[in-house]
């Protein structure tokens, strides 16, 4: 087991792991949400208080719970990277970043959507809103402090510590809605007394939780191929990468040739 | 420690002999408190609503006017190179740096909280709530911005990215520094939200130090 997790993190093996696992990921995720929204739309009844205007929870806590998954999922990442140098974590912090963002934007976007009918307002300062949309900047922070750096390794690294310092933030605003008593309702569906004694109609929750198995699947898929690109914009002076990426090329592009050899280095069949 | 004294003592030895530049927040604070009264009208009953988020958040402003150069001089004339080499952990030199920091940029405007918050029509009980939420919550605005100049130090292209970076990590002192204030001019106790900036306090006491380390050495290399 941890020999094959040592091997994983070399470049190559995880660039092929990856090239393999992606797609498991990907279909069964998008699966997953297509019948979750078509359940959540067609299937599932309307609430009897907020009639239609509920259905939006199959987009809105979906993207919320991965907005906090990801921040979560990249501060480990960040660890690992600090505390093993591992390079394949740096990749990990620095291409979950830019995910996240678009999630937590989903899930503000969503909920101001979805507050419209239900609560009279788009926007209220309340503790839940507030602290995401804290969450939406750390992102962009991250994301800004990578640009700032021109040498890849430093700015992930630099990434790492921030996102490790700004996980203080993820406990806030999971449990603002317990701790002040906010517009923004608790939670339904994760508790264990709400496991044990469901606060929601099965037809209506069923759709929630494919949509959240989809939506994280969805997101590891995502994640696999960011890293993929990651990795191999690094290791573009590697062995492996070349070998790999030139014979997909064609021979006659200038820039298909390695810097350090003469025309005709490029084929694979030369090198061997 | 003898180390961590003379980092200490080393920078009210600048700082004394700079003496403007340690005035600056002190007086950027004060014409940011005195801003907002002339832009909501003095007279105004919302003034002393806005009080609280108005000393808060002008204490948050000046903290972050020096932290943005709070290594950049030190690395200037070499001596961050010095701290990084040096026997003693880097941690510890760093918090004697973020202290003497505090000192000379946030204790005064601790000390002249009190004068703001009466100037802006607070009473005595919340004015007292005031200091001593000042007094629990800067040091947490000061090593956090140690924190993220730490971050950005090896970065030419980061000045403007510092901001960015420090004020949602700030965030929370804020919403309970400001929520102490408000809860005591309404009249309820304001023990939670002193407690939770205490925690925050020994959190950024205590691992932020370590945490400015570790990316003041990836920023030098």
């Amino acid at each position: 087991m941890w020999t094959w997790f040592h091997r994983l993190a070399s470049p190559p093996t995880f660039y092929r792991f990856a090239e393999r696992l992606a797609p498991w990921l990907l279909v069964p995720g998008l699966l997953l949400i297509g019948i979750a929204v078509w359940q959540g739309l067609f299937v599932a009844p309307a609430d009897y208080q907020q009639g239609d205007a509920f259905r939006i929870i199959y987009v809105h806590v979906p993207a919320a719970a991965l907005s906090l998954s990801i921040y979560t999922a990249m501060s480990v990442a960040g660890a690992i990277a600090l505390i093993w140098r591992m390079k394949l974590a740096e990749v990990a912090v620095v291409t979950a970043a830019p995910i996240g963002a678009s999630f937590t934007a989903l899930a503000l976007v969503t909920g101001m959507l979805w507050g419209k009918p239900t609560w009279g307002t788009y926007w209220d300062w309340d503790a839940r809103l507030t602290s995401e949309l804290v969450l939406l900047f750390l992102y962009l922070g991250v994301i800004g402090l990578h640009q700032a750096y021109a040498d890849p390794r430093t700015a992930a690294r630099a990434c790492a510590w921030l996102a490790l310092v700004g996980v203080v933030n993820v406990p806030i605003v999971h449990f603002s809605v317990q701790w002040w008593n906010s517009l923004h309702q608790g939670s339904t569906i994760l508790s264990a007394e709400a496991i044990a004694n469901p606060k929601m109609a099965p037809e209506m929750l069923k759709p929630l939780l494919m949509s959240m198995a989809g939506c994280y699947l969805f997101f590891g898929a995502v994640w696999l191929r960011r890293m993929q690109n990651g990795v191999l914009l690094r290791e573009r002076r590697a062995k492996w990468v070349r070998e790999m990426v030139l014979p997909a090329l064609p021979a006659d592009l200038p820039n298909a040739r390695p810097p350090a050899g003469g025309p005709g280095t490029a084929r694979r069949g030369d090198r061997a | 420690m003898s180390a961590a004294i003379a980092v200490f003592r080393r920078e009210l030895r600048i700082a004394l002999r700079r003496r403007a530049e340690w005035a600056q927040p002190l007086v950027f604070y004060g014409i940011v408190a005195l801003l907002f009264p002339l832009g909501i009208a003095p007279e105004s009953p919302a003034l002393k609503v806005f009080a609280p988020a108005i000393v808060w958040v002008g204490a948050l402003l000046a903290a972050l006017l020096g932290v943005e150069r709070l290594f950049r001089s030190d690395l200037d004339d070499g001596s961050l190179e010095q701290m990084l080499i040096a026997e003693v952990p880097l941690a510890l030199l760093i918090a004697a740096k973020l202290a003497a920091q505090w000192l000379l940029t946030a204790a005064p405007l601790v000390l002249v909280s009190p004068l703001l918050g009466y100037g802006l029509g607070l009473d005595t009980g919340p004015v007292v709530i005031l200091f001593w939420s000042l007094l629990l919550g800067t040091p947490t605005l000061v090593f956090t911005g140690g924190f993220a100049a730490a971050l950005t130090v090896g970065a030419p292209r980061a000045g403007l990215m510092l901001p960015i970076l420090v004020l949602p990590l700030m965030t929370p002192a804020v919403i309970f520094g400001g929520g102490a204030v408000r809860a005591a001019v309404a009249g309820l106790p304001p023990d939670a939200p002193l407690y939770f900036l205490g925690a925050l306090l020994a959190l950024s006491l205590t691992l932020l130090p370590m945490a400015a380390a570790g990316a003041l050495r990836n920023a030098m290399g």
